[in-house]
């Protein structure tokens, strides 16, 4: 079925159980985003150490793609350097933009090569940024805060 | 001759193509726009082929047409809601007719029936759509107006056990849906307008769900303002329509100010036309007026009765099917008392996103989230619903293909 190039074994596995989805106690930034066309809410923490992401916890509601999508992420972006994190980030959002032009670096991407078909849909790119965006929106929170301290 | 929506289907060009690799579209998405009948197409681009001119400007043969064009539309207007010619009000979309009120209202002085003070009160519904929401949440702010609200029951129904400490001494407006377009509520009006007119309060209905579905008329109903969308109603985007009780478009002042809305105007002040120009500047969306005047002389020609009664033997087909599938939670009133044809539901854990994306993936084009009423939502404890809206052209086998398909969604997420 051409609903199976979007909704992947990889998306609905990460959908059914969601990884790091507890919010940690202790964090460097906390955001909260929405996707005001559909309701869809996420929370996300991050700690940012000596220039590494440590942890990524969340939690929220929303469809399967944005639900996957940020599980996948605190997968993909957890023990990276920062500017090693923000490359994947770029590197996702193009493929998410691409409108199925591109296909990815799987060595990059990893798991998150597998929503690489949301890109056809472009009602749920929204969807698959949520998480992203969120962890964007922290990190910059999180370094602001550490050059403070 | 019998309703036959398989023959009213032809009129429209737009299932004559295919969904997703060849599949029939099941258009149930009307709620949020309907489709066009070739009529209305052919209306608006044949005013840009035979007739384009400045409507009301101009000393020639086309501007006299034009004008002729939008007049008469006006009027088809007038006699689908039994109003008058000059009680009717082209806007760009319902939304802009209840801005269009807030801000008349809020721009109101001292000694007009209009005008705002603090502690005044404004009242609307937990079941509003953000337009009729949002206008009268910022009017308060910028008056000090108090804004109350009724809510909504478990059952999807208005709660009007509380009436007469809602709408009270101080009310000057009250603002309600006459349909949700989540729930498919349609609200007992004639309580709440009695009850407006004994504070002395005036009564502004939001149609843009009823107008198109049903017959609505404003001096039965005895409001005084109405609003709906061109384009909900088989007429083209971007043409509303404010209907107002010809002695409150008097007193009411204007909100948009510029050509064509004055009396008289020199460089330091102006006066005003009367309505419904004095609401009306600048060149108006001509070619969308005069679809909205076919689109209505269609619905006229099938019979909005008709198109009710149809529309309330698929709605009631639907919701015993849907109710049948395990783990779907319909939100809103299941008896068809008071009910038109919008059916939100859930379905278990599974995200209304991912069931929208299946039922599109079978042809079935339906809306997903919160459909633009988030305090409704929330109250009724989902985050986001499906919602399958019905109207005129939709048949029997489109439930049942929406049912079929929203039965595999459910195997297919399990």
């Amino acid at each position: 079925m051409q609903l199976d190039n979007l909704y992947q074994e990889v998306i609905l596995d990460h959908y059914k159980h969601p990884q790091n989805k507890k919010l940690s106690a202790n964090y460097d930034a906390q955001v909260h985003h929405v996707n005001p066309s559909c309701g869809d809410e996420i929370d996300l923490n991050l700690t940012i150490k000596d220039g590494i992401v440590s942890d990524i916890s969340w939690d929220g509601v929303g469809c399967s793609i944005s639900q996957a999508s940020v599980s996948i992420l605190t997968e993909l972006l957890t023990g990276k350097k920062i500017d090693e994190a923000y490359l994947i980030f770029d590197q996702f959002v193009a493929l998410m933009q691409s409108k199925g032009a591109v296909s990815g670096d799987e060595m990059v991407l990893e798991d998150a090569i597998a929503l690489a078909g949301v890109s056809k849909y472009p009602a749920r790119i929204k969807c698959a940024l949520l998480g992203w965006m969120a962890f964007k929106d922290a990190s910059v929170q999180a370094q602001a805060k550490s050059k403070l301290d | 001759m019998a309703y036959d929506p398989l023959v009213i289907r032809k009129d429209f060009p737009i299932f004559d193509r295919s969904i997703r690799d060849g599949k029939r579209l099941v258009y149930l998405d009307s709620g949020a726009t309907s489709q066009k009948p070739a009529v209305v197409i052919d209306a608006e681009s044949n005013f840009y082929r035979k007739h384009n001119a400045a409507a009301h400007r101009g000393a020639h043969q086309l501007a006299e047409e034009a004008t002729e064009a939008i007049e008469s539309a006006r009027e088809v207007v007038a006699n689908f809601l039994s109003g008058t010619v000059d009680e009717i009000v082209f806007t760009k979309h319902s939304t802009e007719a209840l801005n269009l009120l807030a801000y008349s209202i809020g721009n109101s002085p001292v000694g007009n029936k209009f005008h705002l003070k603090a502690g005044d009160e404004i009242v609307v519904s937990e079941m509003e759509h953000h337009a009729n929401l949002i206008p009268w949440q910022e009017l308060a702010k910028r008056t000090g107006a108090v804004l109350k609200w009724f809510e909504v029951n478990p059952d999807g129904r208005l709660d009007l056990s509380n009436i007469d400490s809602v709408v009270t001494s101080r009310t000057k407006i009250v603002a309600l849906t006459h349909q949700s377009n989540v729930l498919g509520t349609i609200n007992p009006l004639a309580q709440l307008v009695k009850r407006t007119h004994d504070v002395g309060a005036i009564f502004i209905l939001d149609a843009c769900q009823s107008v198109p579905h049903m017959p609505v008329n404003v001096a039965a109903l005895d409001i005084d303002f109405l609003v709906f969308s061109g384009h909900k109603a088989v007429g083209p985007t971007g043409v509303g329509v404010l209907w107002g009780r010809a002695s409150l478009l008097a007193e009411l002042p204007p909100f948009l100010f510029g050509g064509s809305m004055i009396e008289s105007v020199t460089m330091t002040d102006a006066t005003w036309a009367s309505a419904p120009r004095k609401f009306e500047p600048g060149v108006p969306n001509m070619a969308q007026i005069v679809g909205l005047g076919t689109a209505l002389n269609y619905l006229t020609d099938i019979g909005i009765q008709e198109i009710h009664n149809h529309e309330i033997n698929i709605t009631s087909y639907a919701i015993s099917k849907l109710q049948e599938i395990n783990e779907l939670r319909i939100v809103g009133p299941t008896d068809m008392n008071l009910r038109g044809g919008a059916v939100s539901f859930t379905l278990g854990e599974i995200h209304p996103h991912d069931l929208g994306q299946f039922l599109d993936n079978s042809g079935v084009a339906v809306r997903t989230g919160h459909h633009c009423a988030w305090p409704l939502t929330r109250k009724m404890g989902v985050a986001a619903t499906t919602r399958a809206s019905f109207y005129l052209y939709n048949t029997l086998d489109d439930i049942d293909v929406l049912v079929d398909a929203v039965s595999d969604a459910q195997k297919y997420f399990a």
